[in-house]
């Protein structure tokens, strides 16, 4: 009995329910047509807009993962592969070319005008390296970053010369003997001046100094017709000199010391050698050692290099780090497969739901 | 009398009311002299018609020009910028930007006065703006047009704002009165008006006013020729009940009271016209006196938000400090050997002797360029997407009300979050949960019930009985969906009840004038007499229908009179001593227009509880009849007049069941003699004068209201609201947990808590009142504290020592007892008892311990609060809550002024908290949470840089990157996503109102959160700077053989930035549309063309970024791998670690996520719809016992009415 009063009930509520839907449809077919664009606003305004919903279910995950993974150990060992394929020299020269008797007293050896700083240095070359070769100086301890000195310096003096006048972010290397420096500042001033030669075989190799520069200092950033001016001309002499002939767009070594360097170790390029090394060769350097590192303790490195289409120089840290990065991804997707599988939760599992949760608790 | 034109109203109403006659009339109140206005706060001088007066000094007053904005043109600018920089975190950016000017900074000024000004004028706007609306708003009620005495009699429509003191206003009727107004005559003969109060107190009934004998004349525009006369009064003053003055006229003196003030804001009502005189103008006026500036509020998340800026303030000022030591010892012991600094400087900047002054500076500088660690865009973002939320809320259909064409309003844009985290609804009654609109239900006439028509409550029950029947046949997915379907629907008794508004009644019986065949015919004619003659109503034809309208001073007796004409009495017209019925259903068949003399009109008060009128009908008998509360009535009742005592108190006992509002109907007949002798007492009563004068009416009164002949009784329905018991429920399933305070007495309270489903079966009604105290007592109060203390003990001893841990309790409490209960020393103990409770029921409380209620609430938990009201006695409530929410309904707007947010129905507020508030909630907190995310990543990247410039205070990004993080490459993204995200759709949201909790447990802005948000964004940050640096370390990037300067590592480590924080909103994001995509791959494809556009511009703007995209980095590989690897890098520990949350401990949002990515709703419907209901049983324990009851009796109905069909 108490049954059948059920199915009375449900169907009378049923009823209404049919009842209410066709208000509703009927409502629905009252409305107005909106426009595909009010529609959209419409849609908008009620945060009813179509969205896909992204939902990290395990399989995603999983497979997300993986697919990093597998991305990312390739490109690793690629790396690590174009890294170690670079050949790289490196020659600290700073120590060997002190003369012994300056070994106590460096400062002074570098300062003193009229003794030589010229030494020679034999490099062998371990493996076969193909031009074109790249030389750089390398300094340590050496903080180009530095506040003080990367704001020591004038861009537009650099590109339109003394009609720019304005200067005083140039402190204290702005005027000297009462006359404007150009380049003013201490980043020009301090500009690196060892100088390389390189012999083989008992000739000259030919060191190609030319498109050390990016084009962009060349073309836009140093004036063509801004010639150094009062340079170098005060009581303290920084580092290199400046050819007053030569306009500062063709001074291409001032371009690469004007380019800031982000950490106090650096390299800059000094030029190319356009040969090809060949294994077990033994090429001589002479060395101009002119720049003073001994007051601060810094390290000047003489460095030839190949260069690679991928990544440029030898550095296996990208390589190492990407297969790192891949393997951890790997990981993880096992992992959390394990997970799964171990903790095998369907899509609609419901038993994670509070409610569930706390009743079965309870 | 020449002249007089009034035509319809020649009533005097001093004659029928009773204990409403005192208009103090120069000759009588020789007692009630006229007061001695003199000394401070009596200074004001009214030259009444003779404006000009007003025009100068010494009495020139304000103008009648309103003014609610804040600013005006010239303080806009400097008090706008003021409030602006109360915020601590602006004060610190305008620091910065200040010191960013001087050469401190490492960091362009433009790149630190460029955000602050923006953020700041955004916030000056968005403030302009809404002062810009409140002017407009300003400007309309000011350019409202009123009539007012020009010259000569004329009078001449002009604006309010023109309106000065001693200005004669004519107000037609349904007009508001422009200023505070003495009452000069009006339409009425004897100068009374009707006044609507209900934006002043949200009162909707009528009150009378009164103006004085003396300017009784003046009632056309010609007599206002030579009219003069001064007023002498009090000073503006908020106090809307007093007012003191003297009127001065013809060299008399004449006190003036309230009751010839009508004051501004209220609205004439019932009345063609009146004539007043401006007394207090403008802001001088009561209504703007009384304005206080609504408190601003603030949500939970924004004070905590401003601890963890604090936390962060830490930081950086712990890293500032650290750099600065860094700095320090550098320039002691290393910087002097580095040549090419050329030290010492001569600015002093980088001086070794000086180390302390430089390092001072230092601080500074590095205070400065760590800034973008405290997110300065956090809050203009905020207020951005808190408006957008805003937005949506006032938009939404679902909260659109079509009936009353209201919308939902977010009044407070800052409180939307909020919204999600209610733990506690503290509502009012009447016009909140109830429509305030009484419907005649059902009637007793002598002894027999009348009216078929079920109530909401029954009908609510029959509804429930439906759905339990269907939970018993668990495992039927039809039937539970057909219940919950039925549940859904909301009341499908509409249909049934579009009638006339006001009567519900059914019953054939006596409808259709068939009562005159019922045997008691003449009791029921008695009956229908008292309806359609025992009131204070005036009839308003109405021209639509023919019939007439009622402006009754309460919704009772304006039902009662529709009851009466339906069942064919209709009360048509009332003159100065009779009220003329016309009845449909005579003896003769034809309608009949009898007259009924009103010989006296004893009115109903709250001290009395009933009220009568003394008649004499057609045949010259003289009937006394009365109507009032059955305990009143009872005791009153005459030997012979209790026959249907038993059987009426039955019934009234079932409509009290049943949620309905009850009145005993009572007559007595009188001797003419008797009449007589009472009636001389009366009079004698009414004409004394001073303060007896309102005990001997009463006593008079009662004398005559006695020996009562009870005939019946009536039951009217205080409607629910749409909607209301639905929405309650889902609240309650949303673990909301819901106080009633009202107004009303204990019984209807209860009544409409179980009509609402906030009592239940199983629960445990504790009750505590002071009933059974004698107050009278000399220590009345202490023992009714004790006694108190005593059932609180009790009550919480039953609910310690109950071992069922379904058992529900409610608590009642009346306002008597309230008082005593609200007293500090027993509060708490009160609180945990309420805390304990799952309902608790406030009754006859004042609107000041409503407040008192909430504060209690609020400040005794801690938790948040929201309280929900349509009236102005909700206004304090409404003040004091965490949030207040004002329901537009019919009463006044008060509410609605004061609240934060405003919704039409009650039925609103489900969609409200549970769909908005839980969105809102949880955008706001992510938003905040990834915002810290990002900035730490960000800021501290800047830091680590520091140590290998040996703390400089280099930047090593370029200025207008740093600009442009915040403001364009990362706002958009973290905008959709406290705009637009949605964890789950708002139908899920209404199916599971237990997602709620996740807002109420702040699951998304704990600590836990935060710092973990806080130590991503330090992961980050180190795998972007650390990868960077290192993978650039010092050899060729390139082909060409150049090496990396900062600009290229600077400019690399920004990239990465910007794809690690986009990559990582759109992990957070899980909704997403067009816009989001937009935003986020938007956000990054715009940086890769700013990087090309700005390399293009000249290399003076540019500087080191000259190019760099198109020539250094572009090209080269390596800058496009460390992106991709970095920003892997970046978010895999949050992937990692989000899945493993999902994968072990998923949330509630997270597991119908899946099931509605899988599709397992569609296909699975059965377990979807268990699952809903298994959300609800844990709140679900059952329903009122009441309710209960109900269902047995429809059941063995049902059970008859199905056997009996068996057998036919």
């Amino acid at each position: 009995m108490e049954m059948i009063h059920v199915e009375e009930i449900s169907t009378s509520a049923l009823r209404s329910r049919q009842i209410s839907s066709i208000h509703h449809l009927r409502q629905i077919s009252f409305t107005p047509k909106r426009s595909k664009k009010s529609e959209v606003i419409y849609k908008f305004t009620q945060q009813n807009l179509h969205a896909c919903k992204l939902s990290l279910t395990p399989q995603l995950v999983i497979s997300l993962f993986l697919l990093m993974g597998i991305i990312f150990v390739p490109i690793g060992f690629v790396a690590l592969h174009a890294s170690r394929s670079v050949v790289e020299i490196v020659n600290r020269y700073d120590t060997e070319c002190m003369p012994d008797e300056f070994k106590s007293n460096k400062v002074a050896y570098i300062q003193d005008i009229s003794v030589s700083k010229n030494c020679t240095l034999a490099i062998k070359i371990p493996k076969f390296m193909k031009a074109p070769i790249h030389i750089y100086y390398q300094l340590d301890n050496y903080y180009q970053n530095h506040r003080r000195y990367v704001k020591s310096r004038n861009d537009k003096q650099l590109q339109y010369g003394l009609h720019y006048i304005q200067t005083s972010s140039c402190m204290p290397e702005e005027y000297s003997n009462g006359y404007p420096i150009v380049p003013c500042g201490l980043v020009a001033w301090s500009m690196f001046n060892d100088t390389y030669s390189f012999v083989r075989h008992g000739a000259p190799l030919f060191i190609n100094r030319k498109n050390i520069s990016w084009k962009s200092d060349r073309d836009h950033k140093f004036g063509e017709k801004i010639f150094p001016f009062n340079f170098q001309n005060g009581t303290l002499i920084g580092g290199k000199t400046l050819d007053p002939t030569i306009p500062l767009s063709e001074q291409e070594d001032l371009m690469v010391w004007m380019r800031a360097s982000a950490l106090p170790s650096f390299r800059k390029i000094y030029g190319r050698i356009e040969d090809d090394l060949d294994a077990d060769e033994v090429v001589f350097v002479n060395i101009g050692n002119n720049y003073n590192t001994y007051t601060f303790g810094g390290k000047k490195k003489l460095v030839l290099s190949t260069s690679n289409m991928l990544l440029g120089g030898k550095n296996d840290f990208l390589g190492l780090s990407y297969i790192t990065t891949g393997f951890s991804c790997i990981f993880l997707a096992v992992f959390f497969a394990l997970l799964h599988v171990k903790n095998q939760r369907p899509d609609h599992d419901t038993s994670h739901f509070s409610w569930t949760r706390k009743n079965t608790i309870s | 009398m020449p002249n007089r034109e009034r035509k319809r109203d020649k009533l005097r109403w001093s004659k029928i009311y009773t204990f409403s006659c005192i208009r103090p009339t120069a000759q009588l109140d020789t007692d009630d002299a006229p007061f001695s206005l003199q000394g401070p706060g009596f200074s004001r001088v009214v030259f009444c018609n003779q404006p000009g007066f007003h025009r100068k000094k010494p009495f020139k007053y304000t103008t009648n020009i309103i003014s609610t904005t804040k600013y005006n043109v010239l303080t806009f600018f400097p008090k706008a910028l003021f409030e602006q920089f109360r915020r601590v975190a602006n004060i610190y950016f305008l620091f910065t930007a200040i010191f960013s000017l001087t050469p401190l900074s490492s960091l362009d000024p433009f790149s630190m006065v460029a955000p602050l000004a923006f953020v700041i004028g955004l916030s000056m706007l968005k403030e302009g703006l809404e002062d810009w609306n409140r002017f407009i708003q300003d400007l309309k009620v000011n350019k409202r047009k009123v009539n007012i005495h020009k010259e000569d009699g004329v009078f001449g429509k002009i604006a309010w704002q023109k309106i000065s003191v001693g200005d004669i206003v004519r107000v037609e009727k349904d007009q508001f009165f422009p200023a505070d107004l003495l009452l000069i005559s009006s339409s009425y003969d004897d100068g009374i008006c009707y006044v609507e109060t209900m934006n002043l107190d949200g009162e909707t009934n009528l009150k009378i006013k009164r103006s004085l004998e003396t300017t009784l004349l003046f009632e056309d525009g010609e007599s206002f020729k030579d009219f003069k006369a001064t007023i002498r009064c009090e000073d503006p003053n908020p106090d809307l009940y007093n007012f003191v003055g003297n009127f001065e006229y013809a060299h008399e003196v004449i006190p003036l009271n309230t009751n010839q003030i009508l004051l501004r804001d209220s609205k004439l009502r019932n009345t063609s016209y009146i004539y007043g005189v401006a007394i207090f103008t403008g802001h001088d006026s009561k209504v703007m006196q009384n304005s206080t500036a609504s408190p601003s509020k603030r949500s939970k998340i924004e004070k905590k938000m401003d601890h963890v800026i604090i936390i962060l303030f830490i930081i950086l000022s712990l890293i500032s400090l650290i750099s600065s030591i860094g700095f320090a010892a550098r320039i002691k012991y290393s910087m002097i050997k580095w040549w090419y600094m050329r030290l010492p400087d001569s600015r002093g900047y980088y001086d070794p002797s000086n180390v302390a002054y430089s390092s001072l500076l230092h601080l500074v500088t590095v205070l400065i360029l760590y800034g973008y660690l405290i997110p300065i865009s956090l809050y203009v973002s905020i207020e951005a997407v808190k408006v957008l939320q805003a937005m949506f809320i006032n938009k939404d259909m679902h909260m659109y009300d079509e009936e009353t064409n209201k919308p939902a309003h977010a009044r407070t844009s800052n409180l939307n979050e909020e919204l999600g985290q209610i733990e506690t609804i503290l509502s009012d009654k009447t016009g909140t949960l109830t429509c305030n609109q009484m419907d005649f239900l059902k009637c007793s006439i002598a002894g027999v019930s009348y009216g078929m028509r079920t109530s909401e409550v029954e009908a609510a029950a029959a509804k429930l009985m439906a759905t339990e029947i269907s939970s018993f046949t668990e495992n039927s997915p039809k039937s539970h969906q057909v219940a919950r379907a039925e549940s859904c629907l909301g009341n499908n008794d509409t249909v049934q009840q579009a009638g006339i508004k006001g009567f519900s009644f059914k019953d054939d019986r006596i409808m259709e004038g068939n009562w005159v065949q019922e045997c008691n015919a003449d009791t029921i004619l008695l009956f229908f007499h008292i309806l359609a003659l025992c009131h204070t109503a005036i009839p308003e034809p109405n021209e639509e229908t023919g019939s007439f309208n009622y402006e009754a001073e309460s919704p009772d007796e304006g039902a009662f009179l529709i009851a009466a004409r339906e069942f064919g009495f209709e009360f048509c017209k009332r003159t100065q001593s009779s009220v003329f019925i016309q009845e449909k259903y005579s003896a003769s068949r034809q309608p009949i227009q009898r007259e009924f003399k009103v010989l006296n009109l004893l009115e109903f008060s709250s001290k009395r509880k009933r009220m009568s009128v003394i008649v004499r009908d057609e045949e010259g008998l003289i009937f006394l009849l009365c109507k009032g509360a059955d305990s009143i009535i009872f005791e009153r009742l005459s030997k012979n007049g209790r026959l249907y005592e038993e059987d009426t108190a039955k019934h009234i006992n079932e409509y009290g069941e049943a949620g309905l509002r009850t009145l005993a109907l009572t007559y007595r007949k009188l001797d003419e003699e008797e009449y007589y002798v009472w009636n001389a007492e009366f009079v004698k009563a009414k004409t004394t004068i001073g303060s007896d004068r309102e005990n001997m009416l009463e006593r008079a009164a009662d004398l005559m209201e006695r020996e009562l002949i009870l005939i019946g009784a009536t039951a009217v329905e205080d409607k629910l609201q749409k909607g209301v018991p639905q929405c309650i429920d889902k609240l309650a399933q949303a673990g909301l947990k819901i106080w009633v305070l009202t107004g009303d007495k204990i019984e209807t309270a209860i009544n409409i808590g179980f009509a609402c489903s906030l009592l239940r079966q199983g629960m445990k009604q504790i009750c505590i009142s002071t009933t059974n105290v004698d107050l009278v007592s000399r220590d009345g109060n202490r023992i009714a504290k004790e006694n108190i203390l005593m059932q609180m003990d009790n009550a919480s001893q039953m609910i310690k020592l109950e071992k069922d841990p379904h058992a529900a309790f409610a608590l009642i409490i009346d306002g008597k007892t309230l008082a005593y209960a609200l007293e500090d020393d027993v509060k708490k103990q009160f609180l945990n008892l309420a805390v304990d409770c799952a309902s608790v029921i406030c009754c006859r409380v004042s609107p000041k311990q409503k407040a008192l209620v909430t504060r209690l609430v609020k400040e005794g938990t801690g938790k948040t609060t929201l309280a929900v009201g349509d009236g102005a006695n909700d206004v304090g409530m409404i003040q004091e809550a965490d949030i207040g929410v004002g329901i537009s309904g019919v009463e006044g707007m008060q509410a609605v002024m004061a609240s934060d947010f405003s919704i039409a129905q009650f039925r609103f507020l489900e969609r409200l908290l549970v769909v908005h508030g839980h969105w809102c909630y949880k955008r706001i907190a992510q938003m905040i949470c990834y915002f810290f995310y990002k900035n730490i990543a960000f800021g501290l990247t800047l830091f680590y840089f520091e140590a290998y410039t040996s703390f400089s205070g280099q930047s090593v990004y370029n200025a207008w990157y740093m600009v442009l993080f915040n403001v364009i490459l990362t706002s958009l993204p973290v905008i959709s996503l406290g705009t637009f995200e949605q964890d789950v759709s708002s139908e899920v949201c209404l199916q599971f109102p237990a997602l709620y909790q996740q807002g109420s447990k702040n699951l998304f802005f704990s600590w836990y959160k935060i710092f973990g948000w806080m130590g991503n964004g330090l992961y980050s940050s180190l795998v972007v700077f650390f990868l960077c640096v290192n993978m650039f370390d010092s050899q060729q990037f390139c082909v060409g053989g150049q090496t990396a300067d900062i600009a290229v590592i600077g400019t690399t480590m920004f990239t990465c930035i910007i794809w690690a924080v986009n990559i990582q909103i759109a992990l957070i994001t899980s909704h997403y549309t067009w816009i989001q995509h937009a935003f986020v791959w938007g956000s990054i494809a715009t940086w890769y063309l700013f990087l090309l556009g700005y390399g293009m511009v000249s290399p003076i703007i540019s500087q080191d970024a000259y190019l760099i995209l198109m020539e250094a980095l572009g090209p080269a590989p390596i800058f496009w791998i460390a992106t991709g690897l970095i920003t892997v890098a970046c978010n895999l520990p949050y992937l990692a670690h989000v899945s493993y949350q999902r994968a072990l401990n998923p949330m509630d949002h997270h597991v119908i996520q899946e099931i509605k990515y899988c599709n397992k709703d569609v296909e699975d419907k059965l377990m979807w719809t268990n699952e809903m209901n298994k959300a609800i049983q844990k709140t679900m324990i059952g329903f009122s016992a009441r309710v209960d009851a109900k269902i047995r009796q429809l059941r063995s109905k049902l059970h008859r009415k199905h056997s009996s069909s068996m057998v036919s």
